[in-house]
């Protein structure tokens, strides 16, 4: 997979340094009317980490695992005759993780060290924005694959402009209908659910889980150096909202599946707000308050500041601290009783509260990066994550603009 | 016992109202060309795209999720 990423990465560099002597188009002086190229964008990341509380295992054992994935997208714009700007974002993901705990689904049929899979996930968006009118219309749709869970989704929105163009109003909605293969513990196979039949409907039957998402948000200006931004969630949950490798262990010493309601209601509060301080740094916020009605409350804040080392290098220290109660249906292994309704030992449901620190670097020289001209921004990203029971993680990421 | 314990709630409710409210109407009418600070890049009201892996961890290993602009659904990733 790491070749993969850099492979995807070749062909990025390759591709659009081909085009490294054409310099951008003026928008301002020409619009136009047929589909044109805007900008594209890479994103890579490599994810690992490691705790001691496995779901798979019933709230104990490794939680190693580790995530390359890659993201491409690009982005094409027209204008029609009524002076609208639409605009085509095409994107693709792959994701590809290895786990260990994953092994102990069924330890018998796998023989490597840990087992791994692939994620594939292409999404396209259009959006037609109104200059005069301060509106924007947008929609789209998005599909993911693994082996044993699919999804597809599909969003609207609409934004409209305050009169004084300091201001805008959101209205956003998201569905997303998902299909979840039921491979259960080997101990724990009974008839269907990966009892090992021949094709694969039977050997792996599949369970809906819908999600669907209401989103309102309103972001203003305050001044010459402050915008800020509100952002309102609403969504609902329904269908098998577990996960079928799941062990949770009785006090009785028992084993079962863990067991959650079929539905779940979020309401996430956001609000964001960033601060040009003086000529060379801005201060970017962000805090979350969370609830839902399977007992979470969730708070979330995050501060970065992005100093301009030059005008075309800066850098990002960046902090999040992040705290949550655990759901009413959590308890450790070997402490739920056999008479609850409802019980998972999966850990990222529990109580805790995590810290995420690190730094980034942004470059985007006049004369492009590796002298190609349009390809205009390089950033790189390292943070490191605590939670207080015992899960570590470190995340690398690289992201380039070609425009 | 009830009523002790929504209270709180309550009042921190209508101090984030009444916060949110005087924020809004303190604020000055920007000019087009007085927006050269609030046009950098790194003013944008969302997350960067090198945070899109990080989102999508941080929605796998934590509980709460959403109002960052990220997915709300879809995808498992749940290992």
């Amino acid at each position: 997979m790491r070749k993969i990423c850099l492979s995807v990465a070749g062909i990025f560099l390759t591709l659009f340094s081909s085009f490294a002597q054409s310099a951008p188009k003026d928008s301002s002086q020409y619009k136009s009317r047929k589909l044109s190229f805007e900008e594209a964008n890479l994103v890579t990341s490599y994810y690992k980490q490691d705790g001691n509380n496995s779901s798979v295992t019933g709230g104990t054992g490794t939680e190693k695992l580790s995530d390359y994935s890659a993201a491409f997208d690009i982005k094409l714009n027209k204008w029609d005759k009524e002076n609208r700007k639409h605009t085509l974002d095409v994107e693709v993901g792959i994701d590809h993780y290895t786990s260990a705990s994953s092994d102990n689904v069924d330890p018998n049929s796998i023989s490597g060290a840990s087992h791994a899979d692939t994620r594939i996930y292409p999404s396209v968006n259009w959006s037609m924005e109104n200059e005069a009118k301060g509106t924007t219309l947008g929609g789209g749709i998005s599909f993911s694959s693994e082996f044993d869970y699919q999804s597809v989704g599909a969003n609207i929105s609409f934004s409209k402009k305050t009169a004084n163009r300091n201001g805008e109003f959101t209205a956003k909605a998201q569905a997303y209908f998902d299909k979840v293969s039921l491979i259960y513990p080997v101990e724990l196979r009974v008839g269907g659910g990966g009892s090992g039949g021949d094709d694969e409907e039977n050997k792996y039957p599949g369970t809906p889980r819908n999600s669907f998402n209401g989103t309102l948000s309103y972001s203003q200006i305050m001044n010459q150096r402050l915008q800020i931004k509100l952002i309102a969630d609403v969504i609902h949950q329904n269908g098998y909202l577990g996960l079928p490798f799941h062990r949770v262990y009785f006090n009785n010493n028992s084993v079962a599946v863990e067991n959650l309601p079929d539905t779940r209601l979020k309401i996430p509060l956001g609000l964001r707000a960033n601060y040009f301080l003086g000529d060379k740094a801005v201060i970017r916020s962000f805090y979350r308050f969370y609830t839902d009605d399977w007992g979470l409350t969730a708070h979330t804040l995050q501060l970065e500041s992005s100093i301009k080392v030059s005008p075309f290098l800066s850098i990002t220290p960046f902090y999040r601290y992040y705290t949550q109660s655990a759901v009413d249906y959590f308890a450790p292994i070997r402490t739920h009783k056999l008479t609850d309704q409802y019980y998972t030992s999966n850990y990222d449901l529990s109580k805790f509260n995590s810290n995420f620190y690190g730094a980034g670097f942004r470059v985007s020289p006049p004369k492009g990066i590796f002298g190609i001209q349009r390809l205009s921004m390089l950033e790189l990203r390292y943070g490191h994550y605590t939670r207080t029971n015992g899960l570590k993680s470190d995340i690398i990421s690289l992201s380039l603009k070609y425009k | 016992m009830k009523k002790t314990h929504q209270q709180p709630v309550n009042i921190r409710m209508t101090v984030a109202a009444v916060a949110a409210v005087v924020l809004v109407s303190s604020c000055t009418t920007v000019k087009e060309y007085q927006k050269n600070k609030l046009n950098d890049s790194e003013m944008t009201l969302s997350a960067r795209k090198v945070e899109k892996t990080e989102m999508s961890f941080q929605t796998y290993r934590e509980g709460a999720s959403g109002a960052n602009g990220g997915k709300t659904g879809g995808g498992c990733g749940c290992n």
